[in-house]
């Protein structure tokens, strides 16, 4: 039987840890709120958005505007965009983004894995960590998004992203990052962020509006496109914080379970030990008293 | 005439008005009752909104996009100041 102060400063300990994931699983939660709500937020946009890019490319006869995010050729510079988070302590979630993004490079990217046409773009501490230690050629990170996380600041970075497509840097763009489902469950995405598929030539079925368009249809499509790729970019990393959030309340309210559990069993150890020691003490007594009348 | 206007953000404006000046690319323009469909880009500038008290609210965008349609309005500004 296990001694019995080594058992209470047992008990002890694993009182506080709960104390601590409890309080974070709290933090989480209020944080994972006030996450959800900007995403929240962002959908009438996004929805409008794309409701006017279905309504404009219906009523494009043919789809010949030009549409330099379309650009398609074989991928022999890819860049690859790892979203992690900035801190630990959330379960799996930076893990299996990290294992997504090495299973991307082994297997779909191999050749040019090889030939150093691969680039990674990090958006979170976590991720950057891991693959600062490989031989992954790598653009400056951009863990600082998550400080401030506002369209204007994600904006800067997709902007940055669709230049260097442009500019024929890269060939392709692709986004690693957890979406999220509810607070349990995200889903590991990975999709392709550039370049865009042609914009969605979908059946019309009511009669399209006769619009007068300022400048000029093409103009227009032409200002949408980007504009949508930068709200796809903004969902994805918005998308990936509050998901973050959730895989740490889930995290931490089942470490918080697993101490309960573990602190029972121990007190049922602590009482029987205790219990055996006093039967010791009262056998020993009446021995002793025996000994001495006989 | 109803209009919406959001931003990435947030939601700026949701509400029932008289008449909106917006900065369109070609130049500045109203739109007033039973306004033609239109769709049109949004420079820098200034979104006047007279509501149905005549109260002027104004707001700062910069850049964007409005559809007008059947007395509904959709402005989806980039930033509102």
């Amino acid at each position: 039987m296990a001694n019995l102060k080594a058992i209470r400063i047992r008990i002890t300990s694993f009182k506080s840890t709960r104390q601590i994931t409890s309080a974070m699983k709290m933090v989480s939660a209020a944080k994972l709120r006030k996450a959800q709500d900007k995403i929240v937020r962002l959908r009438p946009y996004a929805n409008k958005l794309h409701e006017l890019l279905v309504d404009l490319s219906q009523s494009l006869s043919d789809s010949e505007v030009e549409n330099i995010y379309g650009r398609v050729s074989p991928p022999e510079k890819v860049l690859i965009i790892v979203v992690t988070s900035n801190r630990g302590l959330c379960g799996a979630f930076n893990t299996n983004v990290i294992n997504e993004t090495r299973r991307v490079i082994t297997e779909k990217y191999a050749d040019q894995f090889r030939m150093g046409n691969l680039t990674l773009l990090t958006i979170g501490k976590k991720g950057f960590d891991y693959f600062r230690k490989q031989k992954v050629t790598m653009l400056p990170d951009q863990n600082n998004l998550f400080n401030d996380l506002t369209f204007e600041n994600v904006n800067l970075v997709a902007e940055q992203i669709m230049k260097s497509f442009t500019s024929l840097e890269f060939d392709r763009v692709e986004l690693i990052y957890n979406q999220f489902k509810n607070a349990a469950v995200q889903n590991l995405t990975n999709e392709v962020f550039l370049p865009v598929e042609t914009v969605p030539s979908g059946k019309s079925k009511t009669v399209p509006t006769d619009y007068i368009y300022e400048p000029g249809k093409e103009e227009i499509i032409k200002e949408l496109i980007p504009k949508s790729l930068k709200i796809q970019f903004y969902k994805a990393v918005l998308d990936s914080f509050v998901a973050e959030h959730g895989a740490r309340m889930t995290a931490m309210h089942k470490a918080t379970d697993n101490a309960t559990v573990l602190i029972r069993e121990l007190t049922l150890q602590y009482n029987k030990a205790r219990q055996a020691a006093i039967t010791n003490q009262i056998l020993e007594v009446v021995s002793g008293a025996e000994a001495l009348r006989g | 005439m109803k209009i919406e206007i959001v931003t990435p953000d947030k939601k700026i404006f949701d509400g029932e008005i008289k008449s909106v000046r917006v900065p369109g690319k070609k130049g500045s323009f109203q739109v007033l009752k039973d306004h033609a469909p239109i769709i049109s880009t949004l420079e820098n500038g200034t979104v006047r909104i007279v509501d149905q008290e005549n109260n002027e609210i104004n707001y700062e965008i910069s850049g964007g996009i409005i559809e007008v349609k059947a007395n509904k309005i959709i402005l989806l500004a980039d930033s509102v100041r």
